[in-house]
């Protein structure tokens, strides 16, 4: 191709400049992210659903759930949000170094946020807290309260896998920051990392209030 | 906006003290919230807690996510998703919130008709004792 010379090494073939090429990546991105809000939005249907017939039981199997241990869980990922996109800012300024250690941040508040889940998770088995026929727990009352801790598994398990994928895209776009693969120039892959990071932690913005601050 | 920077292929770049600024706002959102759900508002508390995650969410959209600069074809795709999310809910709930209502109207003419069951004699129960005494 004759024309390779003018092109950046990072610019598709079938891409006519540098703008088209990040605004086309950017609304796939979004494309995506809608279909996880329409993925999300079917457990938030059952949700208002087993809530609306079952209040009171809602309420009272609640309480079981660690608001502390929720609470901390929110300040992390909140936290993880901050230097995912402050990570993004340090790349378009070109400070690669900052950029690492704001991604290696973001990974390690990643993994307390799972670690954090582990315990609440192992907590609830042992005591027979567990989805659908497989709850033995007595302590709720009202009708049917392995409802409440099937959406609760089904949602929280659900938005956990998106940390885990979360964390496993986060180790590849570090690996490709300290390969310098971006610049001030090229990060369209790290705004999409964040992009989707911010999208798990706005799902847990939601969760956290309808699952542990049940009024 | 004419104090914010843009890098070298013309993105805009968010001001650190924004950043830091929403981060410290979601912080106190989240302990304003919890803070509420130790109130009991009764059928209100479900409402201030949705507010405030949706002021939180809007707040996570429109600066970490740059929906604020960016194109706006990306908030309308954002928005639809939302959209179609909202009549999912708000549908679905028309029918789960109403089941036993329309139980009742569909029954009110059966129920009318079942009014002639109230003249009909009461069935001699002590004469079916007897036969299975025997």
């Amino acid at each position: 191709m004759d024309h390779s010379q003018n092109r950046p090494a990072y610019l598709q073939h079938h891409f006519s400049d540098v703008t088209q090429q990040a605004e086309s990546a950017k609304l796939g991105m979004w494309v995506f992210l809608l279909t996880e809000i329409l993925l999300f939005g079917g457990l938030f249907v059952a949700y208002s659903i087993f809530r609306s017939w079952n209040p009171e039981m809602f309420y009272n199997a609640h309480k079981y759930l660690d608001v502390t241990l929720g609470s901390i869980n929110t300040v992390v990922l909140i936290t993880s949000s901050v230097t995912m996109a402050l990570a993004i800012r340090s790349m378009q300024l070109g400070q690669k170094q900052k950029t690492l250690a704001l991604l290696w941040s973001t990974l390690i508040l990643a993994s307390v946020f799972l670690v954090i889940k582990y315990f609440e998770y192992s907590h609830k088995f042992h005591l027979g807290q567990l989805p659908g026929k497989y709850y033995t727990f007595t302590g709720v009352e009202g009708n049917n309260p392995h409802i409440f801790f099937s959406i609760y598994f089904v949602m929280t398990g659900l938005h956990g896998i998106h940390v885990l994928v979360g964390m496993a895209v986060i180790t590849w776009m570090i690996i490709k920051t300290s390969r310098n693969k971006f610049s001030s120039e090229y990060y369209t892959p790290l705004e999409l990392t964040g992009l989707y990071w911010h999208l798990v932690d706005l799902i847990w913005i939601y969760l956290f209030p309808l699952l542990y601050l049940i009024g | 906006m004419s104090t914010d920077t843009h890098d070298k292929s013309g993105h805009h770049i968010t001001p650190l003290n924004i950043y830091l600024g929403i981060g410290l706002t979601l912080l106190v959102l989240t302990a304003v919230t919890i803070t509420v759900s130790f109130v009991d508002l009764g059928g209100w508390n479900v409402v201030v807690a949705l507010i405030i995650a949706s002021i939180k969410g809007s707040l996570v959209a429109l600066f970490f996510m740059h929906l604020l600069y960016d194109k706006k074809i990306y908030s309308i795709v954002f928005s639809m998703g939302l959209l179609f999310l909202s009549i999912f809910i708000a549908l679905t709930m028309f029918d789960t919130l109403r089941r036993g209502d329309i139980d009742i109207i569909k029954s009110e003419p059966i129920n009318k008709e079942a009014s002639i069951y109230e003249n009909m004699p009461v069935p001699d129960t002590t004469a079916e004792h007897n036969t299975d005494g025997h």
